[in-house]
């Protein structure tokens, strides 16, 4: 491990324990009233959502970069793909058609629905195409799929759809249980202990596809284990918490900051910033004012469409320069 | 004489017809045919990046079952395109190349090429020639058996062009290695021990750089002819 992924790794564990602790008053408050409670209330409250926002942040991260290193492309990322977006089509779909309860079952929905739409990007933009094709696909998707998901919570048997919706899809950690954290985060974590093995392959493909395939790693099997592995990442993390954007976008931008520039080398670093990201968005949105309930995808948007604006336009100098 | 690479019947449909070529240790073949040719599909086939049908083997190794640790050895690829994605530093872009991490060897390159003011400059400020060196470094590093070479020489200046078929000419002759390399320009074909010429997806001819030059395969695919003053388009 290189020091800066370390200090990395330091910063997410000091900052997770924060999350879980904080506020620390009441909880110790609870602890000298009934002990068994606070304990209770620490690993079934507290921890599944600490695990969530850590993991999902991870998630984003590693499959923000394995996408950006595939499409050869810095913008390439869950949110701006459309697979986010294709996860909560699958998800709605799931809960409220299917009336699907399990949440492992429900993340293979988003999983599912997640890879429509990286096949789709696949078909329309192809794994070269220029920054604004893959843009205008990703975004063509994004919107078909959202406007989709609103059709099916429009039309859905359950009156509440569009109410539950708003706390579910924007983005949330709040009242997760542990089988819920656990079907998002094993096959999450999974998907991505295999996308970590691909980091070479990725690595060569800076060189281009022909110098990959020559080196034996064909193009076409890495784009598809790329695809399966982040739409099972992404699509279980949906499931459970909704669509949280710009994360997959910013966290791979600073860890190839710090993997020298290497698409591959950076999985794992934009991993850890992910996380450090979410975690404190998620801090961000516990100090709400009481009864006030942010989605923590509304901070994570707000405080990423501005850098995602300068990501573009430094871009777009360096093409015109 | 061994053949050091033995390619039978490769083929990529609609663009290489069915090719069978043996190279020998040590030597260095040029590879030339008008625009379209089939120059960069015959390297592509041979590099296995695509490869419809055929068999190739490298000192009796078959290429398509070693693994993706062993293919550096045996072969390297340097396509024509000089684009980089990622702001790789120079040095690293060159790592890239080698299985296992050896900075002493990539030392010895960049002093080779000339790299060493460069070497810790990221590929997207480097100019083109620049890159084109550096790339040739990544493809030298493994140490491979087959060079395959697409248009090493182009975007570089004179001397730099001559530097590098010097380069390539010690390289096969002190590791014994062999080297294809695909050319724009028909008179640098001096400097090779053969030259196969492409024309309409086929291999027409393979000779010896005189008797190329003086070939009417030549003067027909590429529709030129001798004049007193060199080379003019072919009035026929």
């Amino acid at each position: 491990m290189t020091r800066p992924t370390a200090l990395l790794l330091a910063a997410l564990l000091l900052l997770a324990a924060l999350h879980l602790l904080v506020p620390l008053g009441p909880w110790l408050e609870l602890r000298r009233s009934d002990p068994g409670l606070a304990s209770l209330l620490l690993t079934e409250i507290r921890l599944p959502r600490t695990l969530l926002a850590a993991g999902y942040g991870a998630v984003l991260g590693m499959t923000g970069a394995a996408l950006q290193a595939l499409f050869a492309n810095p913008l390439a990322s869950p949110d701006i793909t459309g697979s986010s977006s294709g996860a909560a089509l699958g998800a709605v779909l799931g809960a409220y058609w299917f009336a699907i309860v399990d949440p492992l079952a429900l993340a293979a929905f988003g999983a599912g629905g997640a890879a429509l739409a990286l096949v789709a990007l696949l078909l329309l933009a192809g794994r070269r195409s220029d920054t604004a094709t893959l843009l205008l696909a990703g975004v063509a998707i994004a919107l078909a799929a959202g406007a989709a998901t609103s059709l099916l919570l429009a039309l859905a048997p359950s009156p509440f759809a569009f109410y539950d919706s708003f706390e579910w899809l924007m983005g949330s950690f709040v009242d997760r249980s542990l089988p819920q954290a656990a079907a998002a985060l094993v096959p999450a974590g999974l998907a991505c202990a295999i996308l970590v093995r691909r980091a070479h392959a990725l690595d060569l493909m800076a060189l281009g596809e022909d110098v990959s395939a020559s080196l034996g790693y064909p193009p076409r099997r890495v784009a598809v284990e790329v695809v399966g592995l982040s739409a099972i990442a992404v699509g279980a993390c949906v499931s459970v918490c909704g669509a949280i954007g710009f994360v997959g976008l910013i966290a791979p931008y600073a860890a190839r900051r710090l993997s020298g520039g290497h698409p591959g080398r950076a999985l794992v670093p934009a991993a850890l910033v992910g996380a450090i990201l979410v975690v404190l968005a998620d801090l961000f949105v516990r100090s709400a004012p009481a009864g006030r309930i942010v989605p923590v995808g509304i901070v994570t948007t707000v405080v990423g469409t501005p850098l995602f604006i300068w990501l573009v336009v430094g871009m777009r100098r360096r093409l015109t320069s | 004489m061994t053949s050091l690479l033995s390619a039978r019947g490769v083929a990529i449909d609609g663009r290489l017809h069915p090719t069978d070529v043996d190279v020998a240790a040590g030597s260095l073949v040029a590879l030339i045919g008008p625009n379209g040719s089939g120059k960069t599909s015959l390297l592509r086939a041979l590099a296995g990046v695509e490869l419809s049908r055929g068999s190739l083997a490298i000192d009796g190794e078959d290429v398509a079952s070693a693994p993706p640790a062993r293919r550096p050895h045996l072969l390297t690829f340097l396509p024509a395109s000089r684009d980089l994605a990622w702001p790789i530093r120079a040095r690293d872009i060159i790592a890239l190349g080698l299985a296992k991490a050896d900075p002493g060897r990539i030392d010895r390159l960049l002093d080779l090429l000339e790299l060493g003011s460069l070497a810790d400059r990221p590929a997207d400020r480097l100019s083109t020639g620049e890159r084109a060196r550096v790339l040739l470094a990544r493809a030298l590093a493994p140490s491979p058996r087959l060079l395959l070479l697409d248009e090493p020489l182009s975007n570089l200046d004179p001397y730099w062009v001559l530097k590098t078929l010097e380069l390539l000419r010690e390289t096969v002759r002190t590791l014994g290695c062999s080297a294809i390399v695909s050319l724009h320009d028909i008179d640098r074909v001096g400097s090779f021990d053969r030259v196969l010429l492409a024309a309409q997806g086929s291999m027409v001819a393979d000779l010896s750089p005189e008797s190329m030059l003086a070939s009417t395969e030549l003067a027909r695919s590429f529709r030129i002819e001798r004049g007193e003053s060199g080379w003019r388009v072919s009035r026929a």
